[in-house]
């Protein structure tokens, strides 16, 4: 914790209102698959021997796939949504500060509420606070890189951080990941459980990144790409991107018992 | 030109990398940065159920444990209830069981473990009984898109032969890569798992 940082201010605006009023009970909708990378992508190294060949069995949603766990404030620490100051010592993290928000949301356009976010990055060295991160770039000192927050009732979410750098790894001779931010969400049911990355708009790195080639759709890779926000940057503060994120479309309706901290 | 449904689509997956510890198990990672911290032990000294240890390891093609991998596991409780609004059976729901646990493998060995109950066998929509099992979800450095598969117990033979998930596995053989094995060490119960990613004994992956 440091004195120098201004507190974090909500940049929400503009959250709209959920598109599609509640359908009928149990299950989510189809995975469409041609929107996901393929589980074996030769030019993704690391996939070769990681990728079943047998075909998925498919399955019917059951209780087992519907339900998911339940998250509320009492798993979370005040500091949690903020990178700039949950592993401060004695001043700011090197870089540019940024505020990444968006909303997450289902496949019918509802937002997703009382959901667990959890992100991971790189410092702005592009170096991982992780003992078997060995790139020559410095570890910050005040900076740990990984945070988490629950979404609202609309689902919105935001955090503050420092823009992450790029950093070489052994793919290919010279491959170089694009500046990210790795995201975990939950949803409401374990079937929508999903992990990706948020990408920066103009990176130059994008369309050569071996692992966001495995996308093979150009419209799916785009939505990875968080645009420059500047209605929610804060004044001589922090500059702000905006990445909202889709899950399944669920056909269930919201449980109104739900409510975060149970 | 027909109307336009307008859905959105899901965001594309992203592998998790080799370094999903540092936002998921940042002790893992080597530092201690959030007061609350999830973990591979699911009970508390209040849960109801019997205790019990699961252990495995995840195999790439060539049968080399998967070092950097991150399995999540969620289950029933020991009343075969998940402790979620969306499951309205009869079971007790016990406060003292989430139901949801995340271990990452261990960087030497590749062993996974977590310390958790039992679970109950629960009804599906059809009203038929479905053995207990464990839904394990897996991500790590080269896999695009989590993996979803569960874990069986071997001493509920009669319950698996009647399951109706693991008959729709269409091979007979294929239905043993979900079972765990029971056994006794040292006054505990473990079960012991192997997730092959490839190869003649592959895993029995979920499209869920």
């Amino acid at each position: 914790m440091n004195a120098q940082a201004p507190a974090l201010r909500d940049p929400r605006l503009n959250r709209p209102e959920p598109l599609a009023p509640p359908l009928g009970d149990g299950g989510f909708f189809q995975r469409d698959r041609s929107i996901h990378p393929p589980a074996h992508a030769p030019g993704y190294k690391s996939s070769v021997l990681r990728s079943p060949r047998q075909s998925l069995l498919s399955l019917e949603g059951s209780v087992s796939e519907i339900t998911g766990p339940v998250f509320g404030h009492n798993d979370l620490g005040p500091l949690d949504n903020d990178l700039i100051r949950n592993y401060a010592k004695d001043g700011d993290p090197v870089g540019e500060r940024i505020i990444v928000h968006g909303r997450v949301l289902d496949e019918t356009g509802r937002g997703v509420p009382n959901t667990l976010v959890e992100f991971w990055q790189a410092n702005a060295g592009g170096r991982y606070r992780h003992k078997k991160d060995t790139y020559l770039a410095p570890i910050d000192p005040n900076f740990g890189g990984c945070g988490r927050a629950l979404t609202d009732d609309t689902g919105y979410y935001y955090f503050r951080t420092v823009k992450p750098g790029p950093y070489p790894w052994r793919n290919y001779v010279n491959s170089w990941r694009p500046a990210h931010i790795h995201f975990s969400v939950f949803g409401s049911g374990f079937a929508q459980r999903l992990i990706t990355q948020m990408y920066f708009e103009g990176d130059p790195l994008i369309p050569i990144c071996p692992i966001l080639t495995t996308i093979p759709d150009k419209d799916a890779l785009d939505r990875l790409v968080a645009p420059l926000d500047l209605n929610a940057s804060a004044p001589f503060d922090s500059l702000a991107y905006r990445f909202d994120i889709v899950l399944r479309g669920q056909r269930s309706t919201y449980f109104e018992n739900r409510t975060a901290g149970n | 030109m027909p109307q336009q449904l307008n859905y959105l689509k899901e965001t594309a997956s992203q592998t998790a990398g080799p370094y999903v510890h540092i936002g998921l198990i940042p002790a893992m990672a080597g530092f201690d940065i959030f007061e609350k911290n999830f973990s591979n032990v699911l009970t508390t000294p209040d849960t109801e159920g019997e205790r019990i240890t699961l252990e495995g390891k995840v195999l790439d093609g060539t049968g080399t444990p998967l070092r950097d991998v991150l399995l999540e596991i969620w289950q029933a409780n020991a009343s075969g209830r998940y402790n979620h609004p969306a499951d309205r059976s009869a079971g007790a729901l016990n406060d003292e069981f989430r139901g949801w646990g995340r271990a990452g493998s261990d960087f030497e060995s590749g062993l996974v473990t977590f310390e958790t109950i039992k679970p109950g066998a629960i009804t599906d929509k059809a009203g038929r009984k479905c053995a207990p099992h464990i839904n394990v979800w897996i991500v790590a450095r080269g896999i695009n898109i989590g993996l979803n598969t569960r874990l069986y117990f071997s001493d509920e033979e009669a319950a698996n032969a009647a399951d109706p998930v693991l008959n729709l596995i269409e091979q007979p053989s294929r239905r043993s890569t979900l079972v765990a094995r029971r056994s006794e060490r040292g006054g505990k119960v473990v079960y012991s798992f192997t997730i092959n990613l490839q190869g003649p004994e592959e895993t029995v992956f979920f499209d869920v």
